[in-house]
């Protein structure tokens, strides 16, 4: 393939020069910007908000971890020391509003950074999307997945956590796709694996992997697409189905991209 | 009569041992840190209702929801027959709400019912866990102990509807053969088509019949009431407080640790953290838990609410992998330590201290298995939170004994150095926006 072009990513730091403070800041978070699948989904959704004119910009290379790792790894001193760094250069900025991709980064953000003195709105992409699609002023092809089966995984993060579960539906629909649910869906969906610091460790031992045991019950709904909307579901969910060898003729995407697949992008 | 002293005297000394087994509890209880937890009173109130009252989250098992409810609602009603067993007992009289008339064999009909669906209910759950052997009440935690109170529960609730009915039936029968001790106050719906059972009795025979169920009844729910402290259905109680005092917060929000922040901000920025005042000028103590004393009241509440139902284990990712962790079983540690410590406190005063901890029951195994998913909390119907155990022995863990598995302590240091808990410059933040 092509060398993609550069995309036109405006940072916080340029704005912040030229005497301009942009409306929302797009966090991107560590997967986001590291993980080579997930990069794609940043793309995907950068050239989203960028089709819409969003006034945004991201941190760049002032980006750090939010610290949610290291809480639910039981490091509390590292979550404090991440999170009371970035509430300080978001006050530097005067950030009143983030969009975030990574569901982990969303709920640390939103409800466990005003205890420490960062409060902001706190936008998942999803809701975001969702609300662009419903108010007209993003239209994609509504016909690009008429007919493709597609069941939807649900991030703890955004289902159980914070009761984020019609609006992927939603947009899945709106897209013209048959959202088929598997056997455990919405605030009863199983975990990829991921979550709690899982995605840096080894599992324990047991009889099975967790993100085996999730995407056989995907497969079972006989999907043409796995679509989820978590950097950490999505490397799950990818080596599920590689495991399974059926990374050929099963698609694992992202909400974003599945947008910006019917808007034409990518 | 004696009849009445005898009465008298065991529903006194009912009445008082359940109430030293209830202060019991609430001392171990009490064992727990400090919380304070009483904001967003109406929401408490609108959840305890919806919850607790409404048993709105067991639906989602629909066959133990509906047999569930025969039970709740037969406990609950068949309690205003209680009221007149304690009054004829106390007094000597018979069948005293019999002054309402007409509607008295509509209410008895109404509790017979009602003792029929328990007795069904608690048949079909009896037969669920020894017979069809549902796996989540035969996981490893589910030992002899456990397995035998859930029977124990299950046969007495019989034994005791079963004896009122027996009881009414005799009584019925009396009514009919016109015995002056037994004033016509029927029919009764359900125990009148046991009468058959029981016709060729003589009136003898059936006297002693109604006043031995009577006594049994009574008798029985006297040892049950102080059998229920010593057991998980001392959920029975706990639901409703447990319920209203529960997490209002998204499932997401985990507790913050202010006393980190004040070290925190001082790490950062020594003059600001100094004019900042901490609070209590109490002693830090340790980080996370390591011990129950170190876990809130309200997480104590938890394990003494816990009915031992299985639901938080059988949808937690890591238990239907085969991994050791199971939330019940966390949630039960927590609670028979609770209880061997409380032993300990009321035998040698408020510190004594013994060599063991939780840690002699769960392991780090268990621990880090968990993926902090909060299926558990969720599926909980009584709202206990495992999660929250789970999170403060790992901060024990981390922050006291920096025991943490290795790839966990080098995401640690990655996040420290390059702010990623991947080892990735940050100068390569923005390199999604070229390839």
């Amino acid at each position: 393939m092509a060398e993609k072009e550069k995309m036109q990513v405006p940072v916080m730091a340029d704005l912040a020069a030229a005497g301009k403070k942009p409306e929302f800041l797009f966090w991107v978070g560590c997967a986001g910007a590291f993980d080579d699948r997930y990069k794609k989904v940043t793309r995907a959704f950068a050239s989203v908000l960028n089709h819409l004119k969003t006034d945004y910009a991201v941190l760049g290379t002032e980006e750090t971890c939010t610290g949610d790792p290291a809480r639910r790894a039981g490091n509390e001193m590292l979550f404090q020391m991440q999170a009371l760094q970035l509430i300080e250069l978001f006050d530097a900025y005067e950030v009143k509003k983030i969009i975030t991709i990574c569901p982990h980064c969303f709920n640390v953000f939103k409800n466990e950074y005003p205890e420490l003195g960062g409060n902001y709105e706190v936008i998942s992409y999803v809701d975001f999307l969702e609300n662009a699609l419903e108010n007209g002023s993003l239209k994609p092809n509504m016909e690009h997945f008429k007919g493709v089966r597609i069941t939807y995984h649900d991030p703890c993060y955004l289902a159980r956590a914070n009761d984020i579960i019609e609006p992927p539906r939603n947009i899945l629909n709106l897209l013209g796709g048959e959202v088929v649910e598997m056997e455990r869906n919405k605030y009863y969906a199983l975990c990829c694996g991921a979550g709690g610091g899982q995605m840096f460790k080894e599992a324990e031992k047991g009889d099975k992997e967790v993100f085996l045991e999730r995407t056989e019950e995907a497969l079972k709904t006989d999907p043409a697409v796995i679509a989820s909307a978590c950097p950490f579901c999505m490397v799950m969910l990818t080596d599920g189905l590689k495991y399974k060898n059926r990374e050929e003729e099963i698609k694992n995407y992202d909400i974003a991209e599945l947008i910006a697949l019917a808007l034409g992008k990518n | 009569m004696i009849e009445n002293l005898i009465f008298s005297l065991l529903l006194i000394l009912a009445v008082l041992l359940f109430t030293k087994n209830v202060r019991r509890i609430s001392q171990d209880i009490l064992m727990g840190k400090k919380a304070q937890i009483n904001d967003r009173k109406p929401q408490r109130w609108k959840t305890m209702a919806r919850v607790a009252i409404g048993q709105s989250k067991m639906g989602s098992r629909p066959v133990s929801a509906i047999l569930h409810i025969f039970v709740y609602v037969g406990f609950i009603v068949i309690n205003i027959e209680m009221l007149e067993i304690l009054i004829d007992g106390v007094f000597g009289t018979h069948r005293i709400l019999a002054f309402l008339g007409s509607i008295y064999p509509v209410l008895i009909s109404v509790f017979e019912i009602l003792a029929f669906l328990v007795i069904l209910g608690c048949v079909i759950f009896l037969i669920r866990r020894n017979i069809l052997k549902i796996p989540r009440f035969w996981n490893k935690e589910m030992t002899t102990w456990p397995r035998s109170d859930a029977n124990i529960i299950l046969v007495t609730e019989i034994l005791l509807m079963s004896s009122i009915l027996i009881m009414n039936a005799a009584d019925g029968l009396l009514q009919q053969s016109g015995h002056s001790h037994y004033a016509a106050v029927g029919p009764f719906l359900i125990s009148d088509m046991m009468q058959p059972w029981f016709a060729g009795m003589s009136e003898g025979a059936l006297v002693n019949l109604e006043r031995a169920s009577w006594w049994f009844h009574i008798i029985g729910v006297f040892i049950f009431l102080n059998y229920i402290p010593y057991s998980k259905h001392f959920h029975i109680f706990l639901s409703f407080p447990n319920v209203w005092y529960s997490k209002l917060d998204p499932l997401g929000k985990m507790d913050n640790m202010p006393a980190i922040t004040n070290e925190v901000k001082m790490m950062l920025d020594p003059a600001s953290a100094q004019e900042t005042p901490s609070g209590d000028e109490e002693d830090i103590g340790s980080f996370g838990a390591k011990e129950v004393t170190d876990l809130t009241w309200k997480h104590l509440m938890d394990a003494y609410t816990c009915t031992e139902c299985g639901r938080c284990t059988s949808s937690c990712p890591a238990n239907i992998t085969g991994k050791k962790l199971s939330p019940r079983k966390i949630v039960m540690d927590v609670r028979d330590r609770i209880e061997e410590a409380g032993v300990l406190m009321r035998k040698q005063g408020k510190d004594a201290v013994d060599d063991k901890s939780l840690f002699d029951r769960i392991t780090e195994e268990e621990l880090w298995a968990c993926t902090t998913c909060n299926a558990c909390t969720y599926e909980c119907p009584v709202n206990i939170d495992p999660l929250a155990v789970i999170l403060e022995l790992r901060r024990y863990l981390v922050m006291e004994q920096a025991s943490a598995p290795g790839e966990i302590n080098a995401t640690f240091s990655n996040i420290e150095n390059n702010g990623a808990p991947w080892q990735f410059s940050h100068e390569d933040r923005v390199d999604w926006a070229t390839k």
